[in-house]
């Protein structure tokens, strides 16, 4: 007794299944051109994309997969930090049993918390290393110069996300880590002493005390480290990535040399003209957008498909990415002390590992170390897109006046003076060892950290002059930075024991 | 913006300033002005007015057995509490570098974090300590001394009973 309407209903219910996926991806396969694109710009999360890439873009050496891989490594920890919140107590003690826990008894929270701990490392690494990258490919230049400046601000809320997690374990590591950072937070107070006006205008104090949200580190801190890492900071995150990823495309893709399109070998069999004539202007949103784009006068014949071709490549960045921090997170857990003691220090007690350059400069000034030369870096970054206007060898590995030389150059000066002051400094002292009544100020004003910013700034104005170029100027600087960066780090990281004392190995500290 | 039949201007061109809204702009002002104060005013919030944390001041009973020159530790305090000759006072033995606690000892006190070492008397004798330990208010009692962690002494400030 079945009517047409039944008959109807029941085949629509056996057509659904299909008609759903049907109705989700509505361009059907991405098997043609014209249906790759509407792929990519029908879809809210892949049409952050462009349609088509330029074929440079896809060339490893052009970025490494880098930031590729510092977003993957986010994503990592973002999976991993909402798990562990299933757990995590922000409450002194608790926290520190709730760590513990998760380590010991939460079934497979070992694993999640080391792939956590270890994909926030691979992640400051890769930043790092991507930031080195755009800055040697001399990407930055225009149009790309805000976006370098939004690529601080994600250097400057990753480091944020990893010191502000340290704490969250509640240990003697973590506490003492803190503990020197949020007084280090209040180090403006050495020059506002020095010079007597501390009682009126304490910054420095108001910092720490901001921090911390009390006077000690105790529950308010706890619960404003974990504020500020699980939520403040990671939406910042996000907010500043989209941005990131946003201007990319309005920059017209990634940065590549002028002879790009001759340099690169002839495409592939599967490619062909799209369009038989150039277009002779390009049409945007509409006529009210003014400007001409970057592909007036030229088919997109160097460009392929996002759409598999882009995509790909994401994914092996993702997999090896995730790859990584796995294997890392099998060898190796992450560390957990005794319980937070705030009456006895860890001894040595060492921040994160990327702080630890910041730490061995502290531990002449804790001024200059922990606010002053990290300022200067940030300023003398930030400047870089503005102060080089130059255009020869955008897109280029060390492109631009002076080039590989200036880096080879640059990596004996930086590396050399950075050696010397530290060995000097080891091995002589400092001030305060020849002459007691030294002035704080003084000390200051004259120390490893001051000297060798200073030796570096004097040798990249000397290669501003010499190459007539700001481009060799911030070659050199920023490569002696990064070799300051490393020497100071492997210093505080494998050379620094009890009481900060120099050692050879950590088979010569004093046993207490 | 009405556009004047025959005028030149073509959709490329940038749009003259649009006749003034006074409407507009004023509702644009008074938003903008109460987002600030809102913004202002909620900023206070993370500065507490009460700080939730343990007293500052606490009694100690000095051991008859303290030496002259022997700190005396109290149990949770980062304070180092002598007698002498002179009287009984008391240092914080919070470093001034960055915060960690100092180990008082025989020739002074040593900090674990930079090396900064102090003499006896809390002066700074190397390291990158930038200032002298603090000395705290003693106030002689009943047998007992009051310490307040919270107000510091010129040093040398030294009571007796
Ligand atoms: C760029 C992103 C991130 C970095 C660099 C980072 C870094 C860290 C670090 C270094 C720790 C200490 C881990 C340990 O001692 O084992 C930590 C802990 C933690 N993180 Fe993250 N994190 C990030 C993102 C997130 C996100 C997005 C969440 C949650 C939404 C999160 C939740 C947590 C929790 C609950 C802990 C405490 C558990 C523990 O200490 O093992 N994290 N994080
Ligand atoms: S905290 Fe005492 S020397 Fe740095």
């Amino acid at each position: 007794m079945s009517t047409p309407a039944l008959e109807e209903l029941k085949s629509n219910l056996r057509a659904a299944p299909k008609r759903i996926l049907d109705t989700a991806f509505r361009s059907g396969k991405p098997s043609t051109d014209r249906t790759r694109s509407t792929f990519i710009f029908g879809n809210v999360f892949l049409h952050l994309h462009s349609t088509r890439v330029h074929r440079w873009t896809l060339r490893w050496s052009t970025t490494l997969g880098l930031g590729l891989a510092t977003t993957a490594a986010f994503l990592i920890t973002l999976i991993t930090g909402v798990l562990l919140m299933f757990y995590y107590k922000p409450y002194p003690d608790a926290a520190y049993q709730s760590i513990k826990d998760i380590h010991f008894v939460v079934p497979t929270g070992r694993f999640m918390r080391n792939i956590h701990r270890w994909a926030a490392n691979v992640m400051v690494v890769a930043v790092i290393l991507h930031m080195a990258r755009a800055f040697y490919t001399a990407s930055y230049r225009k149009p790309r110069e805000f976006n370098w400046l939004i690529g601080m601000g994600l250097l400057a809320t990753t480091l944020g996300l990893s010191f502000t997690g340290y704490l969250l374990p509640w240990d003697q590591l973590a506490y003492w880590a803190i503990t020197i950072g949020a007084n280090i937070a209040q180090s403006p107070r050495e020059v506002t002493d020095a010079i007597g006006i501390t009682d009126w205008f304490d910054p420095g104090g108001a910092q720490r005390f901001l921090l911390l949200g009390s006077d000690t580190l105790g529950p308010e801190a706890l619960i404003r480290f974990y504020l500020l890492h699980v939520m403040i900071l990671p939406l910042a995150l996000v907010a500043l990535m989209s941005v990131h990823f946003w201007r990319i495309r309005k920059d017209g893709g990634l940065a590549r040399p002028a002879g790009a399109d001759e340099r690169l070998p002839d495409p592939a069999g599967a490619m062909y003209p799209v369009f038989t004539q150039a277009p002779a202007k390009t049409y945007s949103l509409a006529a009210i957008v003014k400007g001409r784009t970057a592909a007036v006068g030229q088919g997109p014949e160097n460009t392929v498909p996002s759409m598999p071709h882009l995509f790909y490549a994401e994914l092996g960045v993702f997999m090896l990415t995730t790859l990584v921090c796995l294997a890392l997170a099998l060898v190796s857990d992450a560390p957990l002390k005794e319980l937070a003691n705030p009456n006895v220090p860890e001894n040595p007690a060492k921040a994160p590992w990327y702080f630890l350059g910041l730490q061995e400069l502290v531990s002449f000034s804790a001024f200059v170390g922990g606010i002053g030369i990290p300022m200067i870096v940030l300023a003398g970054l930030g400047l870089i897109p503005y102060l080089d206007r130059e255009d020869s060898g955008t897109g280029e590995w060390f492109g631009g006046s002076g080039g590989p030389g200036v880096v080879k150059q640059a990596l004996v000066v930086g590396f050399g003076a950075a050696l010397a002051i530290e060995t000097f400094a080891i091995r002589f002292g400092w001030i305060r060892e020849w002459y007691l009544a030294a002035p704080q100020l003084l000390i200051t004003i004259l120390n490893p950290g001051t000297l060798l910013a200073a030796a570096y700034g004097i040798y990249s104005v000397w290669l501003v002059k010499r190459h007539r170029s700001a481009r060799a100027g911030a070659l050199g600087l920023f490569t002696c930075f990064l070799c300051g960066f490393l020497v100071l780090t492997a210093i505080g990281t494998y050379f620094r024991g009890p009481n900060w004392v120099f050692y050879w190995s950590p088979s010569d500290w004093p046993r207490h | 913006m009405t556009v004047v039949p025959g005028s030149p201007r073509s959709r490329l061109d940038p749009e003259p300033l649009p006749r003034r809204d006074w409407l507009g702009l004023a509702s644009l002002w008074s938003a903008g002005s109460a987002m600030l104060f809102a913004l202002l005013g909620s900023m206070r919030l993370p500065k507490a007015a009460i700080v939730a944390a343990q007293s500052k001041g606490f009694d100690v009973a000095l051991p008859e057995s303290l030496r002259i020159g022997e700190a005396f530790v109290p149990p949770n305090r980062a304070v180092a509490v002598f007698r002498d000759a002179e009287g009984v006072y008391a240092i914080s033995t919070i470093c001034t570098h960055l915060g960690c606690v100092v180990k008082p000892g025989a020739e002074g006190f040593e900090c674990p974090c930079h090396g900064s070492r102090f003499k006896p008397d809390g002066a700074v004798s190397r390291g990158p300590a930038p200032r002298p330990l603090a000395w705290l208010k003693v106030t002689p009692g009943d047998g007992i001394f009051h310490v307040d962690e919270g107000k510091t002494v010129p040093p040398g400030t030294k009571v007796t009973v």
